[in-house]
């Protein structure tokens, strides 16, 4: 019984040659054993030699070569015989591709069909990421990209991100192969594992700023995209990993796009409209577990606006900003320092409360930059909106939300610091740092410093008037 | 606006951009960058990079320029009156985003739209600088499509043609009476007038580039449109008249129908409700019918009830019920045209039934191995081994086909 075998899973060249061989030799396709070198069907090893050839050679359509050199990749082990199978008909049958309802053509159609999906899967999710390389020249990029075809489609696929990409280095690997392009020439390498791609690009979060945003909330319609992009290709997609929130909110979205007040029904204020929006906020990931989003709050004309950290447990229930422990004691200062609550604006740099679960307790946890950085959306809109001649920083994080950096506070407090809009910022500590001191005269020492820092502020505001 | 970046932009004209149901990035002519000095490929037929949870397919980088608007149309998250927050693009900015989104396979290119801020004119003026730099400052060669804006200079409308593959201009709603409603500031005859420009452009430029191969190309995946379905009266039997008007008279290659979306901050004339995605599902149904399957207007408003199509049923079903003499129909016998009209053949599976039965009788197990499912078919056809008694003796019809085209819209969803 002979055995034929092939260089590699997609080697189209050495079938071709070998079932032309076996066909014109009359060797019935039943009979022939394929298989492919370093596969395990080789191991049993057997006669690899062809019959010569006792009749003439024919010809065969060129939609079945073209058919064939696609379905060589397909990863089902039949299909050398059977595309050996079909050529052995074509030469009595030369119209048998036309009959797609016939058995034999159905497969193949199918296992084809296979293929062209696989590549066409492979076109739309392959995602280059920019690689570091400091051999390169300045200005010069390079991409690689991993990717887990399901067929032995690398090479056949190559000619395109060749064409779409000629001048541009890349390189794409997958399990089985890997195929580089320099900008002149492609080239093959054994397989690769995933650790071998570069793991991140920073373009990735503004392209998942795109995915999330062009999604429209109200057409949710989860079964028809998991058929063209199924679940198996998510975990190498990096904007996959939005998706589930995505879906989650969507319901609420859709709500808050309803509900959100008409113009032409009761004009409402610019705030109103934000405190709306930012109810189903879902920028960064602290929204999850939070009970509410805690907006800022005060008259929309306000000419001092005060930013704060982030809400604590009891703002989080209660929805409204300081009000718990370190809210008392910003009352006690402002009273101090003569300033009327109720004519500022107050809000946190960070709209959800940010926690551990410890037991039945709940225990604050610092925003982290990103989240600061997500959430800046909302402070820097509600500044838009109000136009206070001065915002005050209070703490580390405040600052960081306001100027975009890290800075010292204790360098910073006491005096104006401008802003692009043209107003003032001004610095100063968050007063749960006053809760924390255990000295009790440090701990007074520095509620008078906060009260001063505060004195200073009211002052600057009248005379910007 | 203060100081956004470019993500926080993008953000706001994603989100201006996400009614919008066109994508597509088919049908323009072929070209690749081997040779060249910057990149993109365009083979054809459009490649599906991503989907969004909405099920809407993602291929293109769709957004606006700006999402300012002088204009206050009812519909439109954009509109003069709206709270939304707003947002501008530098052409800059699109062109970067565009670029380093298509040299990381995250896009086929650009789908670019924009509210209407100064004048028409100033703002077609900036999306055809954005087409300009992508194509002859960066040697740009993936997919451009432009969303023109109907009054601006044809003269515009011209240079935008010779950047991007395909321009579409909105009819907006179906009817004249809808756009006089929803859209006042909007002159239906000037949005026909510009689509009409833009086809004779199209033409013209076909003959030139017949006769010298060097005539630069002009729009090559031609014009399309869309219009929002559910905001005003118009009926399927209207929308359905609308577009066969719109794909005559301007040589359309496309009509998009929008569901109409609740928007945020809508417009007090708005509907609160949206209308079913199905309906906006079967008028693309009764659109393909038109495009490949030969059926006539009045056929397809034949097929709705009152002016409105089934939404349990799909049209071609919804026709052939109301046909029951045509039915069943010899698979080894019926000439092409006939049977396209079963419903659940496709025009692939009906050209694959021709050419199969040129060598042998045709059973329906071999229907079966060309079709999706054999369910549906089986009381529509007649096959070497299969009878099904005439249609027209049939009551329980319909319930059995709501049935198989349940259980074959899971895979829609
Ligand atoms: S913390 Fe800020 S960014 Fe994050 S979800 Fe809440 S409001 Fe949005």
């Amino acid at each position: 019984m002979p055995t034929v075998t092939l260089a590699a899973p997609d080697d189209f060249d050495g079938w071709r040659d070998a079932a032309r061989a076996l066909v014109a030799g009359s060797v019935p396709p039943s009979q022939v054993t394929w298989t492919v070198a370093g596969e395990a069907g080789d191991l049993l090893g057997g006669d690899s030699a062809l019959p010569p050839a006792t009749a003439p050679s024919f010809s065969v359509p060129k939609a079945f070569i073209d058919m064939a050199r696609r379905v060589v990749c397909n990863a089902e082990p039949e299909r050398f015989a059977l595309l050996h199978a079909a050529l052995a008909q074509l030469r009595t049958r030369p119209k048998l591709l036309e009959d797609t309802a016939d058995r034999l053509v159905n497969r193949l159609y199918l296992l084809d069909k296979g293929v062209r999906r696989d590549v066409h899967k492979m076109r739309a999710f392959v995602r280059f990421r920019e690689v570091e390389d400091p051999g390169l020249p300045y200005g010069d990029e390079r991409f690689a990209a991993w990717f887990e075809p399901e067929h032995h489609i690398v090479r056949l696929n190559a000619g395109f991100f060749v064409r779409r990409f000629a001048q541009m280095r890349w390189s794409i690997l997958t399990p089985e192969q890997c195929v580089h392009w320099d900008t002149q020439e492609l080239s093959f390498t054994p397989g690769a594992v995933k650790a071998d791609a570069p793991d991140g690009d920073p373009i990735e979060a503004t392209w998942k700023t795109y995915y999330a945003h062009i999604f429209n909330p109200a057409r949710l319609k989860v079964n028809a995209m998991t058929k063209e992009m199924p679940k198996k290709y998510w975990k190498n997609l990096p904007e996959a990993s939005l998706i589930p929130d995505l879906i989650a909110g969507a319901a609420e979205r859709t709500r808050g796009m309803i509900a959100t007040p008409s113009r032409d029904a009761a004009p409402a204020g610019a705030i109103a409209e934000l405190r709306a929006e930012a109810a189903v906020c879902t920028r960064c990931a602290l929204y999850g577990p939070a009970t509410q989003t805690v907006f800022g709050e005060g008259p929309a004309d306000a000419r001092l606006m005060f930013v704060g950290e982030q809400p604590g447990d009891q703002e989080d229930l209660a929805g409204r900003p300081f009000i718990g422990p370190a809210g008392q004691v910003f009352d006690r200062a402002l009273a101090a320092a003569g300033i009327e609550r109720s004519s500022t604006y107050v809000t946190n740099a960070v709209k959800h409360f940010k926690f551990e679960p410890r037991g039945k307790r709940r225990i604050h946890a610092k925003p982290g930059t990103a989240e600061i950085d997500a959430c800046r959306w909302w402070v820097d809109n509600e500044r838009l909106a109000i136009k206070p001649a001065v915002t005050v920083a209070l703490g580390a994080t405040a600052a960081r939300s306001l100027t975009g950096k890290t800075v010292t506070i204790s360098k910073e407090r006491g005096r104006p610091l401008p802003l692009p809009d043209g107003s003032e910022l001004w610095i100063t500590v968050h007063p749960s740092f006053l809760l924390r001191i255990e000295d009790r005269t440090q701990a007074e020492a520095e509620f008078e410093r906060f009260v001063a820092d505060l004195q200073a502020i009211r002052e600057r505001v009248a005379a910007l008037a | 606006m203060a100081h956004l970046d470019t993500r926080a932009k993008l953000a706001i004209l994603a989100d201006a951009a996400k009614y919008d149901a066109s994508c597509a990035s088919s049908g323009t002519a072929k070209r690749n960058s081997v040779g060249g000095k910057g990149l993109g490929s365009t083979e054809g037929s459009g490649i599906c990079h991503s989907y969004a949870p909405d099920g809407r397919c993602i291929s293109l980088l769709k957004i606006l320029l700006t999402n300012s608007c002088i204009f206050d149309c009812h519909y439109c998250i954009n509109r003069r009156s709206s709270n939304v927050r707003r947002a501008k693009f530098t052409v800059d900015e699109v062109v970067r985003l565009t670029l380093s989104f298509y040299k990381r396979n995250y896009i086929e290119g650009l789908f670019l739209s924009s509210g209407i801020i100064g004048s028409s004119n100033y703002t077609m003026e900036a999306m055809v600088r954005v087409a300009r730099t992508l194509r002859l400052d960066h040697d740009f060669r993936g997919y451009i499509h432009l969303k023109s804006i109907p009054d601006a200079d044809p003269a515009l409308l011209d240079q935008a043609a010779l950047y991007a593959d395909r321009l579409s201009i909105n009819v907006e709603l179906p009817t004249v009476e809808g756009l006089g409603k929803l859209a006042p500031e909007k002159d239906a005859v000037r949005i026909r007038t510009a689509m009409s420009g833009l086809k004779a452009g199209i033409a013209e430029n076909k003959e030139a580039r017949a006769k010298y191969r060097s005539a630069p190309k002009f729009a090559p995946a031609g014009q399309s449109t869309q219009m929002i379905v559910g905001a005003d009266a118009a009926d399927d039997s209207a929308v359905v008249a609308s577009a066969s008007s719109l794909y005559g008279k301007f040589g359309l290659r496309r009509v998009y129908y929008s569901a109409f979306s609740p928007i945020p901050d809508a417009s007090a004339v708005l509907p609160l409700v949206q209308p079913p995605l199905m309906r906006e599902h079967r008028l693309y149904q009764a659109d393909w019918l038109m495009r490949f399957y030969g059926f006539g207007v009045a056929e397809v408003q034949g097929a709705t009830d009152d002016g409105m199509l089934p939404l349990d049923i799909d049209p071609k079903t919804a026709w052939a019920l109301k046909h029951r003499e045509q039915f069943p129909m010899d698979v080894n016998l019926a000439p092409r045209e006939h049977l396209l009209r079963v419903p659940g053949l496709g025009v692939k599976a009906v050209n694959a039934v021709l050419r199969a039965r040129r060598q042998r009788r045709l059973s329906l197990a071999d229907i079966g191995r060309l079709t999706r499912g054999i369910e549906k078919l089986r009381p529509f056809l007649i096959a070497s081994d299969w009878r099904p008694v005439a249609l027209a003796e049939r009551d329980d019809l319909r319930p059995r086909l709501v049935k198989a085209e349940r259980s074959q819209l899971e895979l829609f969803g």
